[in-house]
């Protein structure tokens, strides 16, 4: 669809599945979560809570957080029962 | 020669009748108060399988017209109906469904809203909901209701635009007046198949519907949705001629009831046009005229002006209160008269609020003393 159709049919656009372009990483307000693997059950419980998907998984393990769309939310950090996530200083 | 087969039915019983024949293929409504008979009368026709509906029975208004534009938004005709509280309640998904540009149609029995909690008739309801995008076809009565189905429908699938068919709540809604329907091929032949400009479910080009806009572009999609509600009047003219020929009837934006030499005339909405009607041709010799808006939105004002220039007097009539403003209805009447840059001389009367009966010596009342 070129702009023109879109802008004539409310905004629809093609194709789907671009809020992946919308990077919310650059929404956090000088606080990120931080992941201590040590302490980690792979749980899974952030993931569930995270609003964004930005908590990794892979073949059932925690991997890591994606800070190109963590909005810095610190839920994950309120909900780890291990304590696993603490929010930090942004660097 | 056709023979005419006149039938005794409700407004509510017309509109279900229009939408029998319309067959949509998804209906979605809140089905308990406040609701109409419409919703009553048409889940009948999906379980006797008259209709080959998707008939969804949801939690509450603000999910029925989520649910309708759900549907509309695969490309199929989707509908509802409602009244008051639950006009309200749909009002925030009100302007989803118009900013989405989804032909929705649906059925308004204009009553009170709350508080005090009433249930009767005025037009409060679809007043407040006159700002979202939606195209508002007032009906004088059952018949034209049936008939401004059809044709509110070919003009919201010509714009991409939803519209609303109101009727006065109980005035016509639960009141009985003969009509005449056309036969199914005449209406399936003129409401025609729809099919959506956009199809959501094309594999090869599949669409985000209804994303996040800024700044750089919501002025230039809104602007979009201005421009052709703009074509809406037109498009109405067109809808309306097709449909006179085929049932006779011709609805027009705006409908004037001339009195010979009359120098003053009432602008209303809905069925008081019918008491008014009564009352001058009962007194001819008062030499009031009649001027039926059938088209609150968009509103007709050039049509309007042109109409009034003859008048000396306009009286207004508002079946909605307004709260430290000119009313509703008289805000368009002004608005119309600047066009003619003339003073007339315009005095409005708020009657008939939460059912409020309005008769005949109501309007000599007014008369008297406008």
């Amino acid at each position: 669809m070129t702009i023109q159709e879109s802008i004539k049919n409310g905004a629809t656009i093609s194709p789907g599945g671009n809020s992946k372009d919308n990077k919310t990483g650059s929404w956090r307000q000088g606080q990120r979560p931080k992941w201590n693997k040590e302490k980690c059950l792979n749980c899974g419980v952030c993931f569930h809570f995270c609003p964004e998907e930005a908590i990794i998984f892979k073949d059932g393990k925690m991997v890591g957080i994606d800070y190109t769309y963590c909005k810095g939310c610190g839920i994950c950090a309120h909900e780890c029962p291990r304590k696993a996530i603490e929010m930090v200083k942004e660097d | 020669m056709i023979p005419i087969r006149l039938i005794p039915m409700t407004g509510g019983q017309a509109a279900v009748e229009a939408l029998r024949q319309i067959n949509p293929a998804v209906f979605a409504a809140y089905p308990i108060t406040p609701q109409t008979p419409i919703i009553e009368g048409f889940a009948k026709l999906v379980a006797s399988g008259k209709v080959t509906t998707e008939f969804l029975p949801v939690e509450s208004e603000h999910s029925a017209m989520s649910a309708v534009i759900g549907a509309a938004v695969m490309g199929v005709r989707a509908m509802t109906a409602t009244s008051s509280q639950g006009l309200m309640l749909m009002s925030e998904i009100l302007s989803v469904a118009s900013g989405l540009r989804l032909p929705i149609l649906m059925n308004v029995a204009a009553r009170a809203i709350s508080a005090p909690i009433n249930i009767h008739c005025d037009h409060s309801d679809v007043m407040n909901v006159a700002g979202v995008g939606w195209l508002q076809f007032f009906s004088e009565n059952p018949q034209e209701v049936y008939d401004l189905n059809f044709i509110a429908l070919k003009v919201a699938e010509s714009i991409n635009t939803p519209a609303m068919v109101i009727q006065d709540g109980f005035v016509t809604s639960h009141s009985l007046e003969l009509l005449e329907t056309l036969p199914d091929d005449k209406i399936s032949k003129f409401v025609g198949n729809y099919t959506s400009k956009i199809n959501p479910l094309d594999f090869n080009e599949p669409k985000t519907i209804g994303p996040l806009v800024l700044p750089d572009y919501f002025m230039e999609v809104k602007k979009a949705q201005i421009n052709d509600f703009d074509l809406a009047l037109e498009a109405f003219r067109l809808e309306s001629e097709a449909y006179f020929k085929i049932s006779g009837r011709m609805i027009k934006t705006i409908e004037e009831f001339h009195t010979e030499g009359s120098e003053s005339a009432i602008v209303c909405l809905g069925s008081t046009a019918g008491t008014i009607k009564h009352y001058i041709k009962n007194e001819p010799e008062k030499g009031y005229s009649l001027i039926k808006i059938v088209s609150y939105r968009p509103f007709d004002y050039s049509g309007l002006a042109k109409l009034l220039k003859k008048y000396q007097k306009v009286i207004v009539l508002e079946r909605a209160p307004t709260y430290g403003a000119t009313g509703f209805l008289t805000q368009e009447v002004y608005a119309a008269l600047r066009l003619l840059k003339e003073q007339k001389d315009v005095k409005t009367y708020v009657y008939g609020l939460g059912g409020a009966n309005f008769g005949l010596s109501d309007v000599s009342e007014i008369l008297n003393d406008s």
